[in-house]
């Protein structure tokens, strides 16, 4: 199986570690990755912002430089659902966007569904808070979501579970927005700090040690709050938190 | 500001809004097929009485129309009723006939109105009140306090049940009642006794239904 | 309605969502109460939703059924016409809301109505009926609790099924006290609404005519029905022999079986109540009464032309987007300056007014949670997306971000390009005084620290992990061999 690694910019520029660790997780995990270079940005930025002209050339970039692989694995919930729940329109009526779409995947849903992976052998002693990033959550169905009525279900929850003396912390409010939100994060400044402290205090009460999330732009984000306020609260991607735990 | 109504006659703008809509031409979308979503229940009054009790309403077991007439003088000797409005045909007329008043306003200081309910709904404690027998609906909103009367074998699990009975005749007027007036309209601190009845008693009379197959 | 932008400086002047947001939010303990009180409603909406096995199936089926309605509406209208006439009522149309007014006004003005008793209607909050006949002479009283609170105050609801959420008990109590005169200091609700019962009792009764809104237009028995908790809408229309509901011609369901899916989806999602008090079905009007429905389109043919943005018009108005949506919660619905507010209000503001609101499709941080509140499944955060692809479309977007998105568009085209900017922007967080860096990434950084500027970015570090292994990299596009 010839899987790439999708790793998002910010990640790629401001948040290393969970590239490297989704690396060595999948390594472990024995899938050989490579990463094609001459990958950039998915668009994601300009698009939510309504600038689609603009992301259209890079999400026909993107086609370019990931057709032919099996999988594409990436640490992110937002740019996974950007490639297969937002590229039809940009890309048009490319032969390739299909299969493309359909094997671009969020890093714990390769896991569960590609890998079969149900629990990682592993230890990571201390108590998580689990933050739900939205497109995840909302577009890829990585959890089941509080606000509809279905079974309980997720594929992040329980890989991190599965860990030996991993405890989740108990939320007050489960899958509430950080705020991060994009450019909303900047234009509507105040909404968007009020969202992620609150949220940072959610998890403070609850008694998390560590914040994780599929997205760093979430953490980004939450630690950005937290850091300047003062909290001893550590943030990690859950790739960090996998592969620091089956190291 | 243009009179539209004295412009054009009101036949343009239906004409017109018709045509939009017309020309607007969303795809071809079937109605759905709704089923039936009922599960059959062991205690179909000890379900009412809960779901009505979760509304605020007070369920009063009543035997037959004998125990229904006592209990009718109770409850309206507790609220201290002086005027009654009863068109409850198995109970004694009130005070107040709701065939001699000429008015709906006369109503008002109606201290309790007594009305027959058609069919109780288990999954909401809401009772159907068709009121065309009544000379005015206005009376079950008006009146300080309600108490209804409904036939214990005439409760429906749910509100699809509850339309395979209703069908609308005559003045065609009907309400489901759940309850009695309520409002959380103040720092969302639910407060029973808005602008309707204070308090809403439901005597269920009779047998339960016997199980359906 | 006129298409044209705002101008650059309208824009500017910087009347929008964010402002009123941010002077929402800098009243920390208002603005947390505020959102405790939503969510708490959410909650209730989650309990009461969870006690139905077959929530997301009913969900289904309403929003089937509303599409349905949609592609056969005229018929449906029609159909709905005869059978209200043939029970009785008289059935006006209205093209737009300045139409609206004048016939809900004539056929007042024919019977001498001084006092309307009105019960809550969206519909003629976004006609702006009721100052439209204040000017004419005609007293209207709004009876819901929560509309008489913010009628007396002078101020539009800030939430559609909880007008007067943003109000603390203190402030309603002093409002009562000074305008129907209860005691001084008295904020308990119970005896507050008791007061504003015999209040409004008193108008209940010398009323002309009630005026109430439609939930829901039965097509196929030409009735209309009146959801209500507070038994105001029977008062106001079962009193006066005068009865007029105003509807918009998205509300009609075809059958009474059809009906019973979308109420027991209404209350739940709006309260948490598994149905309203009251749900009354009007066929006629009382006895040597009139009763008159004004059906209204006032843009809704131009939305159901519109294939991104028809399904906004499956609103069943239960207000559990705005419970749900974190950002109205922490910046109240006045904030939207819109009859309507919260997700649900962006949509049908935009769809009235394009370029009139711009700031409203960026006042969404995206979550998606109101799409899975939404009892009739309205993609609600991808019709904020696609709104927001339309104002940058029509250049609707102050001009230092659109240069900025075509900048960052042509530096991420290319590789090279990319990476040197990543590398000058790392160099730049990690060597720049404080003072700099925080002026210029301002918005960011008044509250936020900046992630710690890396020194190797991952493709740097994964470039010497391959290096040390003497592994080939993947320099050109496709995968290896």
């Amino acid at each position: 199986m010839k899987v790439a690694l999708f790793i998002p910019c910010y990640v790629d520029q401001l948040w290393p570690q969970a590239g490297l660790a989704t690396v060595e997780l999948l390594e472990r995990l024995g899938v050989e990755v490579e990463y094609p270079e001459e990958q950039t940005c998915c668009g994601q930025p300009m698009a939510n912002a309504g600038f689609a002209r603009e992301a259209e050339p890079l999400a026909r970039r993107f086609l370019d430089v990931f057709e032919g692989f099996d999988a594409i694995v990436c640490p992110s919930g937002s740019c996974t659902s950007m490639v297969r729940n937002h590229y039809a329109p940009l890309v048009g009526v490319d032969p390739r966007y299909p299969s493309i779409a359909h094997h671009t995947y969020e890093l714990c849903e390769f896991l569960v569904d590609v890998l079969h992976v149900e629990r990682l052998a592993g230890r990571f002693p201390l108590r998580v808070g689990l933050h739900q990033s939205c497109h995840g959550l909302r577009e890829l169905r990585l959890g089941s979501g509080s606000e509809r009525m279905v079974p309980r279900s997720g594929k992040v929850e329980p890989l991190l579970a599965s860990l030996a003396g991993l405890e989740l912390v108990p939320l007050a409010r489960p899958d509430e927005c950080c705020g991060f939100g994009g450019t909303f994060a900047v234009a509507e400044e105040a909404v968007s700090c009020m969202m992620g402290r609150d949220r940072v205090a959610d998890h403070a009460r609850a008694g998390a040690e560590v914040v994780t999330a599929t997205d760093v732009s979430c953490l980004m984000h939450l630690s950005g709050l937290a850091r300047r306020d003062g909290s001893p609260l550590r943030f990690m991607h859950v790739a960090e938190i996998f592969a620091e735990a089956t190291a | 500001m243009r009179d539209a109504w004295t412009d054009e006659g009101p036949v343009d703008s239906r004409r017109a809004i018709l045509e939009a809509v017309r020309a607007a031409a969303p795809p071809a979308a079937p109605l759905p097929e709704i089923g039936r979503f009922a599960r059959p229940t062991a205690d179909p009054v000890g379900e009412f009485a809960k779901a009505l009790e979760a509304v605020a309403g007070v369920p009063v077991r009543v035997e037959d129309e004998r125990a229904l007439r006592a209990a009718i003088d109770g409850l309206a000797s507790r609220l201290g009723a002086k005027r009654v409005v009863c068109e409850v045909s198995a109970a004694a007329p009130g005070d107040v006939r709701l065939a001699d008043l000429p008015d709906a306003h006369d109503l008002e200081g109606v201290d309790l109105a007594v009305l027959p309910g058609t069919l109780g709904v288990l999954e909401n404690g809401a009772i159907w009140v068709p009121t065309d027998g009544l000379r005015h609906r206005a009376v079950f909103v008006v009146a300080q306090h309600l108490a209804l009367v409904l036939p214990a074998a005439a409760l429906v699990s749910d509100m699809h049940e509850a339309y395979e009975h209703i069908r609308f005749e005559g003045r065609g007027f009907g309400t489901f009642i759940a309850g009695p007036s309520k409002t959380a309209d103040i720092e969302q601190a639910l407060v029973i006794g808005a602008h309707g009845a204070r308090s809403c008693t439901v005597f269920l009379v009779g047998a339960a239904a016997t199980p359906r197959e | 309605m006129s298409a044209a932008p705002p101008t650059e400086v309208e824009q500017a002047g910087r009347a929008g969502h964010a402002e009123r947001a941010a002077a929402f939010v800098a009243n920390g303990p208002r603005a947390h109460w505020h959102d405790e009180a939503l969510w708490w409603v959410r909650a209730k909406r989650d309990r009461a939703a969870g006690t139905i096995p077959e929530w997301e199936a009913l969900r289904d089926l309403a929003a089937r059924i509303r599409a349905h309605v949609r592609s056969n509406l005229a018929d449906y209208l029609e159909q709905f016409e005869r059978n209200a006439i043939a029970r009785g009522a008289q059935v006006h149309w209205a093209r737009d809301a300045a139409e609206h007014d004048a016939i809900v006004h004539r056929i007042l003005s024919s019977h001498g109505v001084r006092l309307v008793a009105k019960s809550k209607s969206m519909l003629t909050e976004e006609c702006g009926l009721n100052p439209y006949l204040e000017a004419r002479g005609v007293e209207v009283v709004d009876t819901d609790l929560g509309e008489r609170i913010v009628q007396l105050a002078r101020q539009p609801p800030s939430h559609i099924v909880f007008p007067a959420i943003h109000f603390k008990k203190e402030e309603i109590g002093d409002l009562f006290h000074e305008k129907i005169g209860t005691p001084r200091g008295l904020s308990d609700p119970t005896a507050l609404t008791e007061a504003a019962r015999q209040h409004l009792r008193r108008k209940f009764m010398t009323a002309d005519a009630g005026i109430t809104g439609v939930n829901f237009a039965i097509a196929e028995t030409g009735g209309v029905v009146v959801c209500t908790n507070e038994g105001n809408a029977d008062l106001g229309a079962s009193l006066p022999r005068l009865h007029v509901a105003c509807m918009g011609i998205e509300k009609i369901v075809p059958r009474l079986e059809d009906l019973a899916v979308f109420l027991r989806l209404l209350a739940r999602s709006a309260t948490g109540q598994p149905i309203t008090v009251f749900t009354s079905h009007f066929h006629g009007p009382i006895d040597g009464g009139e009763l008159h429905v004004v059906i209204v389109d006032n843009g809704r043919s131009r939305l159901l032309a519109d294939p991104s943005h028809r399904s906004a018009l499956s609103c069943i108005r239960c207000g559990a987007c705005m419970n749900t949506c974190p950002v109205y919660r922490r910046s109240g619905g006045h904030s939207y300056s819109a009859v309507t507010p919260g997700p649900i209000g962006i949509l049908l503001t935009a769809a009235r007014s394009p370029s009139a609101n711009p700031s409203l499709p960026l006042a969404s941080s995206l979550c998606g949670s109101c799409d899975d509140v939404c009892p009739v499944k309205i993609d609600l955060h991808s019709q904020i997306l696609e709104l927001r692809q339309r104002l940058a479309r029509a250049g609707v977007a102050p001009l230092g971000k659109r240069l900025a998105m075509q900048l960052a568009s042509r530096v991420l085209r290319s590789r090279a390009l990319y990476e040197a900017a990543g590398r000058m922007l790392r160099a730049m967080l990690r060597s720049a005084p404080r003072g700099l860096v925080e002026n210029r990434w301002n918005a960011w950084s008044r509250q936020r620290a900046l992630p710690p500027a890396p020194a190797e970015s991952f493709r740097d570090a994964y470039r010497r992990r391959l290096d040390g292994r003497g592994a080939r990299r993947v320099d050109g596009r496709g995968p290896r061999g």
